[in-house]
């Protein structure tokens, strides 16, 4: 209470004469070089003052661009050059001076107060946020007369929601009431935990509140579910990535790739290595991430060729050698890529489009790089049916698997043909790594916490049918998110397996048996 | 390097049951032989990726101590194994360090399990080794120097300080952790201290995920939920090794920001943040006795030698390469003081011995086996490093059994 | 997958001669190690506490390597999750050894031993109890296994689940357990698993004479389990395993019910691989869900195809074998040792496919 009795103080006292506004402001700055709890109450009383001057300052604080010198006067570093704060003459560096959360949270607020007179709406938009996010009762001011002047509609909704929010720390109960009916009808979760907040400090309101926050839990409880169901899908995007090599590998040549999660790997280290070839060209930067996929395509699959030349060609009709033989490759590949990348992560940058949240229509919110590769997941999936269907490498690779003497005798290359294919799954292998990079470490162990829900989800779904590892897919992530909440991660992982196992009894062939002669191999 | 091992390599041709039936040749020292210096850490494996770095530490010891003209007028040898993340296979490459190659010291391990799995060998063998990680406590061996952190230098402190005006003043806590004893046991002491802060334990939420957990999505959610009650939240996370980077990946694409939800992690150090985009990140929290941007004198050598030595200017120093450091420096003062690297000796020559830490303060081994560390809080920054918001004002002592645990007090003494 | 005849042939009675001498004189020189072991230290014919120690081990290895060859070398079933088997008779026999320690424990507490205590349990689980029994543990490290294998077995031989099929189901069956064995709230001691056994028997463990007699009750068992599957291939039963291998469908339409043929001798292998965990454990002084992970199974299958399945001295050669490689190299090349591992998979399955036992015929080879 005292410190906003001191603010109103001290917002009256900006309204007087400009000496004086001139005296507050200089000696408000002075605070920022002190302790954090110093600089906190410096960066409020900034915010409070509301002099336009204050906003470059508290803007190159927060981004870590605001210097101190030893004589007290504040320095801004920007692009290289620096200048004095206030003056604006250029200067010699100063000290950077550093800022924590508490500093941070009350930049929020600050910057929120001091950008509601912005002229861009995004900027207000920001402001509207923040403020609402700070909910300080010494707010209801300045946003009552941002409201007054908003023409924007999408900005005008959010500093309502903020002003509702604010106004539950107003001592007018009329006021709060105002509040907390537009803060149930918003149903957002952040104006239900403000709700909350202020039941404690509001005994005679608890009525009103408890109804709000119930209307919100409804709303609520229909938009956790619409997320856990994206949940699923997210998983079972990952799971059909993932999958979706082997189904070609395995289901189609039958052929048991233990060093599949490798592929795996290996197409998520071509990330990591196109991502630091393209640093030299900023422009190109952030088309690192679509660069990659044709890379880690034609990387993988270039191991994949040699990979059936080389060892698995010999070891046809004996599945379980190959079997023991891959699982030797996947340790040789493991350990080059550590030996040449060292065995820590590597990291990956996550292009702006891909970071943060989206907001669905109904109030449902996403996280933007799952909601991609869920994209990417059935593009690659709908590539890999249209190569198998309508190309000619398509065309020979079906003859073979129904039948690879008469296709032998048709004058298909049979050897060529299975270079290809393997090479064609190795790569979806490397482009699936490529996503995997977005979610996962980037580490030589990459591919082992793959391999085998990978396998599963070709079993489950029925080997030989891309349709049915799809579906299988997306059954298993839904499954296991459905599960997860009641169970806890680890017991719906292990139920999802039990039922596989048990699965696989009544219908051994999965999902969706092939029949006919193809199913036979 | 030249190692010896009991098979030569006709006996390993002519089939592994002849090979052991023949004599093994054993190393015989004379006077002023090497001294030798075993090192346990994975080098393959799951555990590969932090434990290659501590290799590589003791490695650059090994150099340094050679280049000041050996320990006791000895030139020291390094001998590497990998345990391959293996945790049987640790006790036994344990035995072949300290019988075969007969190793004066040892410093390796990581995880709890491995060490528990060498405990009973070095104490049957009456071995030496420098444990270099912060662990759960309970427990104190005679052949063992923990020279990471104890859970009352590293977790009580993060969670004073998220409870604190300058840490935003939390009143409910989301712990966090990987389902293995440190992260059980660190809660336990945790729930413990809270409760005895007045914390009802319907404000702590308490979840943990297997290792190498890669889907966040329905747990950072449960806690955007267990935040948005209407109290200040803080998360503080156990979450262990390669689990993070999802992990952390997840909180900055839902939006949690250090400004609404803090993250105060205990394992999560330079080294794993190399593996992240660190921008949404900025602010988050992670407690430790060590951080790369500490700055102080002897910080600067430590970090001078360590780039000297693995000739990469990229590659950061982390905690556990401090306390395996800070672990060589003591154990040569020690050896230099009893004149022998004899176990009892060393161990009693060990107690009192101090080093100038590059944390900057300080550090005493004591009687309990355990350093005296102080308590550093970092926010991460934007470049991957941590910035220290608050620190303890001298080196604590460490209380490897806990008095959160009201079973210590039945322990036999 | 069908009538893929790769097993071993009959060997020429000379030749099956000198195998059977040389298994005979590896396993005698094997018995000599704890005496040698008992020379003065420096005696030139001395070995040290860690050559018995973990040969000791390998020799538990060499008996799960002859449950697998028996289930996949003689009938065909190809299980990728016989490191659980494994793993469940070594938790068994851990859960004895940690009722053992008794209130020599941190803790001091009788009945709970100190994972429990520490982590806030106050009483033992129901599956903790009668562990406290030497006889019941062993039984229990021999049921357990025994128990699971039979409803796999049974349920996957009865939808005439096979090769690979089975394969994939057995690997995720370890991979479930060992997440579930992971869990702390499982009473199990989540991933430290246990530790720091005390006695077995009366006998101290920390001993060369608790060593010595565990590497003599290793070997005893190893004897026995190849009494047995020497015995199981040459009956009759066993010609039908072996026919069940190379002609399932054939078997049964000569009126063979080869769900129970299979059923049988899987159940029985799990029971060995029990059996040899239960060993192991004592030995090695740690039991964790480690061992449940699908890598180790996968390895084990390996040490019988590089020593030659389909033959009993197959499964012992490849056992020591790579054992014994990994050994050495984990000290002499820690970079490298992956490689040569990875090759030597590699190199059999393409150049021996009847492993190392198959270089004693040259020409039948390849």
């Amino acid at each position: 209470m005292r410190r906003i009795l001191l603010l109103l103080i001290l917002l009256l006292l900006s309204a007087t004469p400009t000496a004086r506004a001139q005296d507050a402001f200089t000696a408000a700055l002075a605070g920022l070089s002190g302790g954090y709890g110093a600089q906190a109450e410096a960066v409020e009383r900034l915010g409070a003052l509301g002099d336009p001057r204050a906003l470059p300052i508290l803007q190159a604080l927060a981004e870590g661009h605001l210097q101190k010198r030893a004589d007290g006067a504040f320095l801004v570093e920007q692009g290289g050059t620096v200048r004095e704060a206030v003056s604006g003459a250029a200067a010699t560096a100063g000290e950077t001076i550093r800022i924590n959360n508490r500093v941070r949270a009350a930049l929020r607020g600050a910057l929120g107060r001091l950008q509601l007179v912005a002229p861009e709406a995004a900027q207000r938009l920001t402001a509207a946020d923040a403020l609402f996010r700070s909910r300080d009762a010494a707010n209801i001011p300045p946003l009552e007369q941002a409201l007054a002047r908003e023409t924007a509609p999408g900005v005008r909704d959010r500093l309502a929601l903020a002003l509702a929010a604010t106004r539950l720390g107003a001592p007018d109960a009329a006021a709060k009431r105002q509040g907390i009916e537009l803060l149930a009808e918003s149903g957002s979760a952040e104006a239900r935990a403000a709700l909350l907040e202020a039941r404690a400090a509001n005994p005679d309101l608890a009525g009103e509140i408890d109804a709000a926050v119930a209307a919100i839990d409804r709303q609520l409880e229909l938009r956790r579910i619409a997320e856990t169901v994206f949940q699923g899908l997210s998983l079972g995007s990952i799971l059909l990535l993932a999958a979706l090599g082997l189904a070609v590998t395995f289901g189609v040549m039958g052929v048991i790739n233990m060093a599949h999660g490798e592929m795996v790997m290996l197409g998520a280290y071509t990330t990591v290595v196109v991502q630091e070839a393209l640093r030299g060209i900023p422009w190109l930067l952030p088309w690192s991430l679509p660069l990659s996929v044709p890379a880690a395509f034609l990387v993988t699959a270039a191991v994949g060729v040699a990979l059936e030349r080389g060892l698995i060609r010999h070891l046809y009709g004996r599945p379980l050698e190959t079997l023991l033989m891959t699982f030797g490759v996947g340790m040789i590949l493991q350990q080059t890529v550590r030996l040449i990348f060292g065995a820590q992560n590597q990291e990956v940058t996550s292009p702006t489009w891909m970071q943060g949240t989206l907001t669905l229509p109904g109030g449902v919110i996403v996280t933007q790089n799952r909601l991609w590769i869920i994209l990417f997941g059935l593009l690659v999936l709908a590539l890999t049916i249209a190569a198998i269907r309508f190309t000619r490498f398509g065309l020979e690779m079906r003859a073979v698997v129904q039948n690879r003497r008469i296709a032998s005798t048709m004058g298909i290359r049979t050897g060529r043909v299975d270079a290809m294919t393997f090479a064609f799954g190795s790569g979806i292998a490397g482009m699936a790594g490529v996503a995997l990079s977005q979610i996962d470490n980037v580490s030589p162990n990459l591919g082992t916490g793959y391999i085998i829900d990978s396998f599963m989800v070709v079993v489950f779904g029925g080997v030989g049918s891309l349709a049915g590892t799809m579906i299988g897919a997306f059954t298993l992530g839904l499954v296991n998110k459905l599960l997860e909440p009641w169970a806890g991660a680890v017991l719906a992982k292990i139920a999802v397996l039990v039922g596989i196992m048990l699965f696989i009894q009544r219908r051994p062939k999965g999902l969706f048996a092939l029949k006919g002669r193809a199913a036979e191999p | 390097m030249t190692l010896r091992t009991p098979f030569s390599r006709r006996a390993l041709m002519a089939g592994a049951a002849g090979a052991l039936a023949l004599p093994a040749i054993r190393p015989s020292f004379a006077q002023g032989a090497p001294i030798k210096v075993g090192v346990l850490h994975s080098l393959s494996g799951t555990m590969a990726i932090s434990e290659t770095a501590l290799r590589d530490t003791v490695l650059m010891m090994v150099d340094w101590i050679n280049g000041k003209g050996g320990l006791l007028g000895r030139k020291v040898e390094a001998v590497v194994v990998d345990p391959a993340s293996n945790w049987p296979l640790f006790a036994e490459k344990a035995r072949e360090l300290l019988q075969v190659h007969k190793v004066d010291v040892t410093f390796g391990c990581w995880t709890s399990v491995s060490r528990k799995s060498v405990l009973p060998v070095f104490e049957e063998l009456n071995g030496l080794l420098f444990y270099p990680v912060q662990y759960e406590g309970e427990e104190q061996s005679r052949n063992v120097f923990y020279t990471g952190a104890a859970p009352n230098q590293q977790a009580i402190p993060a969670v004073d300080y998220l409870m604190s005006a300058d840490g935003g003043e939390a009143k409910r806590i989301a712990l966090l952790g990987t389902d293995y004893v440190y992260p059980r046991t660190t809660n336990r002491i945790l729930r413990a201290y809270l409760n005895s802060k007045g914390v009802a334990d319907a404000d702590i939420m308490e979840e943990y995920t297997p290792f190498g957990h890669s889907d966040w999505q329905g747990i950072v959610s449960r806690v955007k939920r267990f935040a948005g009650e209407g109290k200040r939240t803080a998360i503080v996370s156990t979450i262990n090794g390669d689990a993070n980077v999802p992990f952390y990946r997840e909180l900055g694409n839902q939006g949690i920001k250090a400004e609404d939800i803090p993250c105060v992690a205990f394992s999560v150090g330079e080294e794993e943040l190399a593996g992240i985009d660190t921008k949404p990140l900025v602010g988050h929290l992670a407690a430790w006795n060590y951080f790369m941007s500490v700055d102080t004198p002897q910080n600067a050598e430590f970090k001078k030698m360590w780039r000297a030595y693995i000739k990469n200017d990229k590659r950061v120093t982390n905690d556990p390469m401090e306390a395996t450091y800070t672990g060589f420096r003591m154990w040569t003062q020690a050896v230099a003081q009893a004149g022998t690297t004899a176990v009892d000796k060393v161990r009693e020559a060990m107690y009192g011995q101090k080093v100038d830490a590059p944390c900057g303060y300080t550090e005493q081994m004591w009687q309990n086996h355990h350093l005296s560390k102080p308590v550093m809080i970092g926010e991460i920054q934007e470049d991957g490093q941590f910035n220290i918001v608050w620190k303890t004002p001298d080196a604590i002592k460490a209380e490897n059994w806990s008095p959160y645990i009201p079973e210590n007090a039945n322990r036999k003494k | 997958m069908s009538a893929t005849v790769t097993g071993a042939p009959r060997l020429r009675p000379s030749r099956a001669l000198i195998l059977r001498g040389l298994l005979l004189a590896g396993l005698a020189l094997l018995a000599l190690l704890p005496v040698l072991n008992r020379l003065p230290a420096d005696s030139a014919l001395y070995v040290s506490d860690f050559v018995v120690s973990v040969s000791g081990k390998w020799i538990c290895y060499a008996v799960l390597a002859l449950a697998i060859d028996l289930a996949w070398g003689y009938a065909g079933i190809l299980s990728l999750g016989h490191g659980a088997f494994f793993a469940l008779g070594g938790y068994a026999m851990g859960m004895h050894l940690m009722r053992l320690i008794g209130p020599r424990g941190v803790y001091g507490n009788p009945i709970l031993p100190d994972f429990m205590v520490f982590l806030g349990w106050k009483e033992l689980p129901w599956y903790w109890w009668g562990f406290s029994s030497f006889p019941f543990a062993l039984l229990m490290a021999l049921v357990v296994p025994g128990l699971l294998a039979g409803v796999v077995g049974y349920l996957a031989f009865r939808s005439r689940i096979t090769g690979v099929y089975f394969s994939i189901i057995t690997q995720a069956m370890t991979y479930a357990l060992m997440l579930a064995f992971f869990r702390n709230d499982m009473g199990f001691g989540g991933n430290n698993g246990f530790t720091d056994f005390k006695e077995l028997l009366g006998l101290p463990l920390n001993t060369a004479e608790a060593r010595a007699a565990l590497f003599y009750a290793a070997l005893a068992v190893l004897a026995g389990a190849l009494w047995l599957c020497r015995h199981i291939t040459r009956s009759k039963l066993g010609r039908v395993l072996v026919a069940v291998r190379d002609a399932e469908s054939r078997v049964r339409f000569l009126g063979y019910d080869t769900t129970h043929v299979k059923l049988a001798v899987f159940v029985l292998s799990a029971m060995l691989a029990g059996l040899a965990g239960a060993l192991y454990v004592p030995l090695t002084g740690i039991i964790n869900p480690g061992e449940f992970s699908p890598g180790n199974s996968i390895e084990a299958v390996i040490w019988v195809a590089v020593g030659g399945r389909g033959t009993l001295a197959g499964a012992l050669l490849g056992a020591f074998t790579v054992n014994a490689v990994k050994t050495w190299l984990t000290s002499f090349a820690p970079d490298l040792w992956l490689f040569v591992l990875g090759g030597l998979f590699i190199a059999v399955t393409l150049f021996l496919p009847r492993g190392l036992v198959g270089l004693l015929h040259k020409g039948e080879g390849r």
